[in-house]
């Protein structure tokens, strides 16, 4: 037993291995090409490999090599506007290499070698520096100060700090017992990164989607799942949150999607500014793509990649939140694999341990104080796409079990256009009452009473509507059909946003806030006038609620909401003086 | 030197078990030669140092253990020239048209490469089928995957020739090239979808496989795949813009789940593999645009759904994968409107970036937007009317129900050479939103309202 093995069997992504010595999760180098795989079983002296690349053409008898490293990624600055593959290898790279096309056994560094940084150290000599401690900093990008950390394994007295412009694999910096630390750590992607302590979540997220922030909204810090049927907005929506978070940096994971709505992220972020600094959104993303044809073990690997490198930026103390698109993708890979290796399925095929892996990688979010003393979270956000849009299936029940907040979409709205198309009668939200505090201080104390009471208008006009299916609008009392178009109001002029329109897009909580306000005022004039015997007919043809249809696309939003409670008042007046 | 083997171990449906060969490589071509002299050909599917599986293309009939078997020490490639188009070809590639063997130019893995999300180009060059219900409402753009989602007996083969005739893109004479891909269908329908592409000359500038439906279903896995690096090797070798039509993907997941009960497999849903949806990743994806290069291949797929079942595994994993779909109704079908397109469950989730000012018209997206709404709403009263009767609507209602019954009769239906152009479509959509008060036409811009409306165009000349 030793380094060098070969090939016994291949089948598909699945090799195995004849005669080489490894651990479990050791990345290895298959065949000729050196094809990059890693051991996810080990039977005799035969190790299974599942290989990251395409295996046509490659034969027993193959040399293999085990490299001795579990599968890491590398972490340092230059993460930030990097496009990378499942196992971190930058996409811009392997196009320069090995043109249009993903061909095989080329590798690439996850962060370039090339590259200068300017460092500028924190400690001097003679500072005790401990496991995940700054030990300096680099800008990134313009509004991202990279914080160079000490590998959490590692610490000691600094013997010796550079200081000046460096690539990422040079020593700045020795510690006694002469242990030298670059700008660059790996860290493996299936271990997850400590931290000091976990922390309970207490603030929103702040998306600029209305529904989300306004109903349903996720901690930072928090977990959320968006489940949805094919064609119902999943990706919008996702694509939305990593455009719009308020966090200070994104990681966003296609997972097995289309290539062609990648290209798009790949080529609108760059162009899209950051509302908060008005710099590219791309200066503070990380995007990993690994498309439904790319090969199926770099996609397993995907999510893990992109979890590491989001504590990685975590332990700095940054807000960081991380879209996968989608979690049932990656739990496809699973199956796959885990079928190759004929292993005995659980529930429509998936393995026995689908459960385990979701919620080892959903736990992996959180807010905690880091190593470093600082305050980080990460926020999860996990696409899920049942089969036939029938939630009981094993990925979305999994994910439902570990999750806080669910965003169910619905096929129905978005086939009648109402986007984003998220039920507000299945979907939750556990942080609702952790954030009291914080929308009472920010926002305004009037806001949860207002959001209860929309929530509870869209509940009553659920049952409401049950009656119309049988007798018709016509037949229900006036002040009911007063309800009924006031929940209309709320559900087309509030929670309808528009994810193309420039103004629409991102709507700030105050814009919310006044918004969901103006409309149920609105309500409650019309309520009143109708008590006080003025005709619904009457009240229906008011301006002012054909005016708050169409206020959210002002691009003076104060203005034209102002002018809105006008005459709002006036119209309610004349009404009520006859 | 390569080397035959007569050491056969086990013949299992498609499945041919050898032993003790020299290393053969995973996915590689086989070519098996029966005692009298025929031969079969056969891919690796799993090889190790004692035994290869190999699967067979042309089924395993006739086949003995004493057949021998010769492997050819590379994978399977499809040999292109320009020469290709106007060929007609079986399903693995030989021809069918007693024309000369293609003389190859290049020899093109039939696999294909991903393309690397990096180097493509997001589609929105706009094609215009001439069907509203596309065009107006679903658009198609050049590079994206669009299926029809159909069921047996409804007009799908009909609609993509309809679209295969008209389709181009605006402000260009180019006209698509087509490579069409039949995978088990009848040979009444190839002779169908034949007949049409000589009568309109379209075989000149067509690529067709033919995988009729007495063909091993073994071949059915390599025929969209020698599809589409024809494709493929048209658009990125020779600038042209290529449409792919592959029928049926019902057939060729069939042909998948067979393989995989040969291979004793675990079956997932409903028996079909668990890797189907990376397979049929593998065939979709294969559309798109590349930057730097000039062609594009775009996929116009049929699929039939079984039971008409939306939710059953093949349309489910294609709808995941694909960049929306045109669903076919029975209803509509039915009611005799052609073509039944039911826009409501249909979706092109590239429509947004290949319409509005600068490619379709500025009010596209909201008209279509709103078309959609008034359908949906006029759809659900019809419910309603069935309960309660038509009396009881408001008036508003009532208009919301016409709207639907004028939608269905004057927008979806249309003749099947009728070639309606963008500009025709929205002012037809125009035309039939006007029947509805104007206060209702919430997803409208009101300048766009005032602007294009029936009601105010005129008016704003006149000023």
């Amino acid at each position: 037993m030793n380094a060098k093995g070969k090939i016994y069997r291949i089948s598909g992504p699945v090799v195995i291995i004849s005669g080489l010595n490894t651990r479990m999760y050791d990345v290895v180098k298959v065949g000729n090409e050196g094809l990059m795989g890693e051991v996810i079983g080990i039977e005799g002296d035969k190790s299974t490999v599942q290989v990251y690349e395409e295996t046509s053409g490659v034969r027993p008898g193959e040399p293999a090599e085990n490299t001795g490293m579990p599968l890491s990624v590398e972490l340092g600055p230059g993460l930030l506007e990097s496009i990378y593959d499942g196992i971190q290898r930058p996409l811009p790279v392997l196009k320069s290499t090995m043109g249009d096309f993903i061909k095989r056994g080329v590798f690439a560094n996850g962060l370039s070698r090339e590259k200068e940084w300017d460092f500028v150290p924190v400690v001097k000599k003679g500072d005790k520096v401990s496991g995940g401690s700054i030990i300096g900093t680099v800008r990134e990008t313009q509004n991202i100060e990279h914080r160079i950390l000490a590998p959490p394994n590692v610490s000691g007295t600094v013997e010796e700090i550079k200081k000046g412009k460096f690539k990422v694999d040079e020593v700045i910096c020795t510690l006694s017992g002469g242990k030298n630390l670059m700008m660059m750590q790996k860290w493996p992607v299936r271990k997850p990164r400590p931290v000091g302590k976990k922390l309970m979540p207490k603030t929103p997220l702040i998306t600029g989607q209305r529904i989300l922030d306004g109903l349903f909204p996720v901690a930072k810090g928090g977990t959320a799942a968006i489940p949805g049927p094919f064609g119902s907005g999943k990706t919008v929506t996702q694509q939305q949150l990593a455009k719009w978070s308020d966090t200070e940096i994104v990681v966003y994971i296609g997972c097995g999607e289309r290539g062609n709505e990648m290209a798009d992220v790949l080529n609108e972020f760059p162009e899209l500014e950051d509302p908060k600094t008005g710099r590219p959104l791309m200066e503070r993303t990380v995007l990993i793509a690994n498309t439904s044809n790319m090969p199926v073990a770099a996609r397993e690997a995907s999510v893990y990649t992109g979890i590491t490198i989001a504590e990685y930026y975590r332990d700095m103390g940054y807000d960081v939140s991380l879209m996968a698109d989608s979690t049932s993708r990656w739990a496809e890979a699973m199956r796959e694999i885990s079928s190759r290796l004929e292993e005995m399925p659980g529930e429509e095929g998936y393995p026995a341990y689908l459960a385990a892996r979701l919620s080892e990688f959903y736990e992996r979010a959180g807010k905690a104080s880091t190593l470093c003393g600082r305050e980080g979270s990460i926020t999860v956000i996990g696409a899920v796409s049942p089969p036939g849009g029938d939630f009981s299936e094993p990925v979305t029940q999994n994910t439902l079990r570990i999750v806080k907040v669910f965003w169910a979409l619905d096929a129905k709205l978005a086939q009648r256009r109402h986007f984003p198309a998220i039920n507000w009668l299945n979907s939750y939200s556990l942080y609702s009452k952790a954030l009291g505090d914080w929308y009472n201080e920010n926002v305004s104390p009037e806001w949860i009473k207002l959001r209860n009471d929309a929530m509870e208008l869209l509940q009553k006009e659920a049952e409401l509507q049950e009656i119309v299916q049988l007798v018709g609008s016509d037949a229900l009392p006036e002040d009911q059909q007063l309800t009924l178009e006031i929940a209309r109001m709320v559900r087309e002029y509030f929670l309808q946003q528009n994810a193309y329109h420039e103004v629409d897009t991102f709507c700030p909580m105050d814009k919310q806030y006044r918004l969901l306000k103006a409309i149920t005022v609105w309500g409650n004039k019309a309520h009143s006038a109708l008590e006080s015997g003025s005709p619904i007919e009457e009240i229906l043809k008011s301006k002012s609620k054909d005016d708050l249809a169409k206020v959210k696309f002002e691009k003076d939003f104060e203005g034209a909401i102002s002018a809105i409670s006008k005459s709002m008042d006036e119209e309610f007046r004349k009404l009520g003086g006859r | 030197m390569i080397k035959e083997y007569k050491t056969i171990r086990e013949i299992a449906g498609p499945l041919v078990f050898v032993e003790k060969t020299e290393p053969v490589g995973y996915n590689e071509l086989v070519q098996i030669t029966l005692p009298d002299g025929t031969t079969k050909r056969g891919q690796v599917l799993d090889t190790s140092e004692d035994v290869v599986v190999v699967q067979i293309f042309e089924g395993s009939g006739g086949l003995n253990r004493e057949a021998s078997v010769r492997f050819t020490g590379e994978t399977i490639k499809l040999p292109v020239s320009i020469d290709l188009l106007g060929r007609i070809l079986s399903g693995s590639g030989e021809p069918l048209d007693g024309g000369p063997r293609i003389v190859p130019e290049e020899r093109l893995e039939i696999t294909g490469a991903a393309i690397n999300p990096y180097a493509r180009l997001p589609p929105k060059e706009f094609i215009q089928t001439g069907i509203s219900t596309i065009d107006g409402m679903n658009t198609l753009v050049r590079g994206q995957k669009l299926p029809i989602f159909s069921g047996s007996g409804l007009p799908h083969n009909e609609i993509a020739l309809q679209i295969a005739r008209q389709a181009k893109v605006r402000g260009s004479q180019e006209q698509f090239a087509v490579v069409f891909a039949a995978m088990g269908i009848t040979n009444e329908e190839a002779q169908y979808f034949m007949s049409d592409f000589e009568r309109t000359g379209a075989l000149e500038r067509a690529v067709v496989f033919l995988n009729l439906a007495d063909d091993p279903a073994v071949e059915r896995l390599i025929t969209p795949r020698l599809a589409l690096t024809a494709a493929e090797y048209l658009a990125y070798k020779h600038d042209m813009h290529v449409l792919v039509i592959l029928t049926d993907i019902t057939n060729y997941c069939e042909a998948l789940r067979q393989m995989g009960a040969a291979r004793e497999e675990v079956p997932g849903r409903r028996g079909y593999p668990g890797y189907m949806y990376t397979d049929l990743a593998s065939l979709y994806e294969r559309a798109g645009v590349v930057k730097g290069r000039k062609g594009s291949v775009t996929q116009f797929s049929i699929l039939s759904m079984p039971g008409d079942d939306i939710t059953h595994p093949i349309p489910d994993l294609s709808g995941y994968i694909t960049e929306g779909q045109i669903v076919i109704s029975r209803e509509l079908h039915r009611k005799g409107i052609y073509p039944p397109v039911n826009v409501l469950p249909s979706l092109s989730r590239l429509m947004n970036s290949g319409i509005g000012a600068s490619r379709t018209r500025e009010d596209h997206k909201p008209v279509s937007d709103q078309l959609y709404a008034a359908y949906a709403e006029g759809k659900d009263l019809r419910g309603l009317v069935a309960i309660v009767g038509k009396d009881a609507l408001s008036d508003r209602d009532k208009k919301f129900l016409e709207f639907a019954d004028m939608f269905e009769d004057r927008f979806v239906r249309q003749g099947m050479d009728e070639n309606r152009d963008i500009e025709t479509t929205l002012e037809l959509g125009w035309d039939l939103l006007s029947a509805l008060p104007e206060a209702q036409l919430t997803r409208i811009d009101d300048k766009y309202i005032q602007k294009y409306h029936p009601a105010h165009k005129g008016k704003e000349k006149k000023e």
